[in-house]
């Protein structure tokens, strides 16, 4: 409805009475509304996605009776990954991951079933699938991870010691170089200082983690060999310093924002009572700060329980039952991520790696809620006094 | 006397302590950059980057692994972007601050924030290859198998997914930089609240929503884990014409050589080449970021 | 002879529990200038927004009463909110142009309005500047941003963006409080000029100010209205005790 708006008034009693008093229905402003609101729900909805698909196809294994038996098929119907297969369209598309070795380790135990051959995967894919889900389920806590074989066996222990040996030695290294680092970037550093660490730590996070796995492979491997002596070139060390470098920069952002989101007037009080810059930032800021470190350290477990790459460029992926830090291991992860594209669609084998990867998401997903829920209870009660 | 020399003694230490651990951290940083530079530099060249690999990828360039991964990115922007940027203008004009609504989408962002990218290539695999895909094939090509397998649409697709997070984190932020009287002003001037958004909130958000989008960017063309069975191949004659076809990328082309390529001394040159290419990448896009983001920032508080 | 332009009458309005405005009943008549003094935080603004219902964004506002503009229930469930806000215009205390240039942030209101056609919005635009008094200093640099204005000019930008949609009253919440005497002085006089063609209700701190320009003053105290009456007698032999108090300066 437009209006003359070269400046001559209407009756306003008339005009006003048309303009204000119906109503009038937005189409523009309607839709937008509509499709924004839907828009937004859904990343719940992805989040529930995700967690219904990994969890579906995972759950075949806890299903008693017997899965159906497959058959070899003909080239159209089978579903392998990595496979020069017959594909009608693309007969010119050559998938060379297929001819997968293992050449990333020199060391002396080289475990063949860590990945799969192709021929392998092809025979094993008749014979499982038939009562294999029950005999899977029942492996589960076996410590032999060999899913490739006559008799597959599924033991995810060797797996949750290599992740938990590699977390462990990532933390260790990590956790205190960013920790200290970060106290130095809040309490002691020069504006100047501020202005050339944390960006260079922010490059650092985003670094690919394919890179930091070169580098670990090419360099860091021969390094720290060369410095502690030990036979296996790619192991649970290497893997795990990795993996620190690349957990420091979240552990070193999220406390340095603890470290200065304590108030100032904790800083203030301190050395108003004579306390130097040392002891208040040892004594009364860290400490004041120690829920949202807490939550840095535990982001940054997550960051390493789940990281892929480096575990598959730099651990040794031989699934060892052993303590020993400087031998070979297969995290979680890097399992799935070795095996995956070579499974058989439906197969057990399938199966138990969706598992491994639904224990991944639960895994991370309470890390991430115990991080929120744990230090936004205790940093507020700690700062309202209670 | 002696007790505070002791504490001068204690507090030196200390500072001490903190500060190699950050040259520390900035000494490794270094070591790798140049490491890799060192390495790869002799490697870049207009061919090298612009040709196909050859003999195996012992010889020859990088330029599919190129063109896939900035094909991968592009068409994962086209879907997160939006999607991301609506969801934040929905969190900041839309919802109500501490409603139960936007603490769940806020979570549910987090969630999906912190989520190990593997994870995302098992959903590309469980949900879009074999859930939509086949599908699809069922519906439109009586069952012959297309859409029901790895492809560059699917990749595309669970990287978005991946990198939802990062827009919205940064497109809030920029929104919540355009200060309350102008919305308010808006407002007041007959305006509706589609109309402010679109006309005040949104024009003065684009810095943000480009931080958002280089981020974005920088994670898809460096992440490989949710892309090795979801559509990336090590190596395909023909580059991506269709939807449906497979593609290279940067991050798993090194991936596959450093570990699996039978002539490892051939192929380290490559290999150095393509880590610092894909290095650089990130790189540019980063600092891009973090420009941009400084500037936002410094707005914020004029 | 003065028209009823606004006309409400046991008024309140809660924020969640607190009783924020109580029984407001009073007559603002049409092409005047009515001021609301008070002490900081007595109501004067508050009521001033909930004449274009600008407290609607506000959470947890309650009204009671009605509010009527030209005898229509502005609380009717069947107004439009939008429109009415084209009719009752407002002025804010901070100067809040957009980020955009001169001539766009005056044009923003036309341009929403439908209005495309670029001679009709060259006119409006001019006609709105020199309205407020401003023509002379921005006609050259139209094209410039609008946060390159000193702060006087931003609000007279801003009140000649509000001028642009063609309304009916005028709302002013502070509108010179920011600025300095010479730039509180031209609005002042603006505001004047104004009166000749809208219905100014002007919120303000500063007593000589509301002495100065307005027709009609009411003094809020405490979220109630204490007086009101014809400026000149307000300030010259005010009826109620708190009112003499506060003139004189007794409090504040």
């Amino acid at each position: 409805m437009k209006k003359n708006k070269k400046g001559k008034k209407s009756d306003p009693a008339v005009s006003g009475l048309i303009d204000i008093t119906r109503k009038k229905f937005r189409w523009s402003d309607y839709l937008a509304e509509k499709v924004i609101k839907g828009v937004a729900f859904l990343s719940i909805t992805i989040v529930a996605l995700i967690f219904i698909f990994v969890f579906r196809e995972s759950l075949p294994i806890f299903k008693t009776e017997k899965a159906p038996v497959k058959t070899e098929a003909t080239a159209e119907t089978q579903e392998t990954y990595g496979e020069v297969t017959d594909k009608p369209a693309a007969a010119d598309v050559q998938e060379t991951y297929g001819e997968v070795t293992d050449q990333s380790n020199n060391q002396a135990k080289v475990d063949s079933t860590s990945t799969s051959k192709a021929d392998d995967s092809y025979t094993v894919s008749a014979g499982s699938g038939f009562d294999d889900n029950q005999s899977a389920l029942k492996s589960l806590l076996t410590k032999e991870w060999v899913p490739v074989s006559e008799k597959p066996r599924y033991g995810i222990l060797a797996l949750i010691i290599g992740t938990f040996k590699v977390t462990i030695i990532s933390m260790l290294f990590a956790a205190p170089l960013a920790i200290l680092a970060a106290l130095y970037t809040a309490s002691f550093a020069s504006r100047r200082m501020k202005e050339i660490i944390k960006p260079t730590i922010e490059l650092l996070a985003g670094f690919p983690s394919v890179v930091i796995g070169f580098f670990a492979l090419m360099v860091l491997a021969s390094f720290l060999q060369n410095v502690f002596h030990y036979d296996t070139r790619l192991n649970a060390f290497v893997g795990g310093i990795a993996m620190g470098i690349a957990a420091i920069p979240i552990i070193f952002t999220i406390t340095e924002d603890a470290l200065t989101a304590v108030p100032k007037t904790f800083n203030e009080a301190s050395l108003a009572l004579g306390a130097s810059k040392w002891q208040t930032a040892f004594f009364v800021i860290l400490p004041a700060a120690t829920p949202g470190i807490f939550a840095a350290v535990l982001l940054g477990i997550g960051r390493v329980f789940g990281e892929t790459m480096i575990a598959l460029m730099a651990t040794g992926n031989a699934a060892q039952m052993g303590l020993n830090p400087f031998e070979s291991v297969r995290t979680l992860a890097a399992t799935i991520g070795a095996e995956m594209a070579e499974v058989v669609f439906g197969d057990t084998h399938y199966n138990v790696l969706f598992l491994i990867g639904s224990l991944l998401f639960i895994f991370t997903f309470i890390l991430n809620a115990v991080a929120e829920f744990y230090v936004k209870g205790k940093l507020m009660k700690r700062i309202q006094g209670k | 006397m002696i007790k505070s020399f002791k504490n001068n003694i204690k507090g030196i230490l200390i500072e001490g302590l903190t500060l190699s651990s950050a040259l520390l951290i900035i000494a490794i940083i270094v070591v790798m950059i140049t490491v890799i530079v060192v390495g790869g530099k002799d490697q870049i060249s207009w061919e090298f980057l612009t040709s196909f690999p050859e003999d195996g990828m012992t010889k020859g360039g990088i330029f599919p692994a190129i063109y896939g991964t900035a094909l991968l990115v592009i068409i994962m922007s086209v879907v997160a972007v939006p999607f991301g940027t609506i969801t934040a203008i929905y969190l900041t004009e839309y919802a109500k601050e501490h409603s139960i609504i936007a603490k769940t989408i806020r979570f549910a962002v987090r969630t999906l924030a912190v989520i190990p990218s593997i994870i995302y290539g098992l959903f590309g695999l469980g949900f879009f290859i074999k859930f939509v895909g086949t599908t699809m094939d069922n519906t439109f090509l009586g069952g012959q198998l297309k859409w029901g397998q790895p492809n560059i649409l699917w990749a595309s697709l669970t990287m978005a997914l991946l990198t939802l997070p990062v827009v919205i984190v940064s497109v809030e932020e920029a929104l919540k930089t355009v200060p309350n009287d102008l919305r308010a002003a808006s407002l007041a001037l007959g305006a509706t609240k589609w109309q402010t958004i679109w006309k005040v909130v949104l024009p003065g958000s684009i810095s943000g929503i480009m931080t958002g989008t280089i981020l974005a960017v920088s994670r898809g063309a460096g992440e490989v884990a949710p892309i090795l069975f979801t559509g990336v191949a090590y190596y395909v004659a023909t580059l991506p014409a269709s939807f449906s076809d497979q593609f290279m990328v940067l991050g798993y082309h090194i991936y596959v050589m450093t570990t699996q390529s039978a002539n490892v001394d051939q192929t380290l040159p490559i290999q150095f080449g393509t880590t610092l290419v894909l290095l650089m990448l990130t790189f540019i896009l980063n600092i891009s970021a973090i420009i941009l983001r400084y500037r936002i920032r410094k707005k914020k508080t004029t | 002879m003065a028209v009823e332009k606004i006309y409400t009458e046991n008024m309140f309005l809660h924020y969640g529990t607190k009783l924020a405005l109580n029984n407001i009943s009073i007559k603002i008549p049409e092409k005047k200038v009515t001021a609301f003094i008070g002490p900081s935080g007595c109501g004067k603004s508050t009521f001033l927004r909930s004449l274009n219902r600008m407290n609607d964004l506000i959470d947890g506002v309650k009204i009671e009463g009605n509010i009527f503009i030209d005898n229509i229930n502005i609380y009717d469930k069947n107004i439009d909110v939008v429109t009415l806000r084209k009719k009752v215009g407002m002025v804010f205390q901070k100067s809040n142009p957009f980020a955009k240039s001169i001539y766009e942030n005056v044009a923003y209101g036309p341009r929403i309005n439908g209005i495309k056609d670029k001679n009709q919005l060259n006119e409006i635009v001019e006609t709105t500047l020199k309205n407020a008094a401003i023509w002379d200093e921005v006609k050259d640099r139209m094209g410039d941003s609008a946060l390159g204005l000193s702060g006087g000019q931003q609000q007279r930008l801003c009140i000649a963006r509000t001028l642009a949609v063609n309304p009916e009253i005028v709302l002013m919440d502070e509108p010179a409080s920011a600025l300095d005497p010479l730039s509180t002085s031209k609005i002042e006089e603006l505001i004047v000029q104004l009166k000749e063609n809208y219905t100014i209700v002007i919120v303000t701190h500063n007593m000589q100010q509301a002495a100065r320009i307005s027709d009609n003053t009411a003094f809020f105290y405490l979220g109630e209205l204490i007086e009101y009456d014809k400026t000149k007698k307000i300030f010259t032999n005010p009826e109620k005790k708190q009112t003499e108090d506060y003139i004189t300066g007794r409090f504040g």
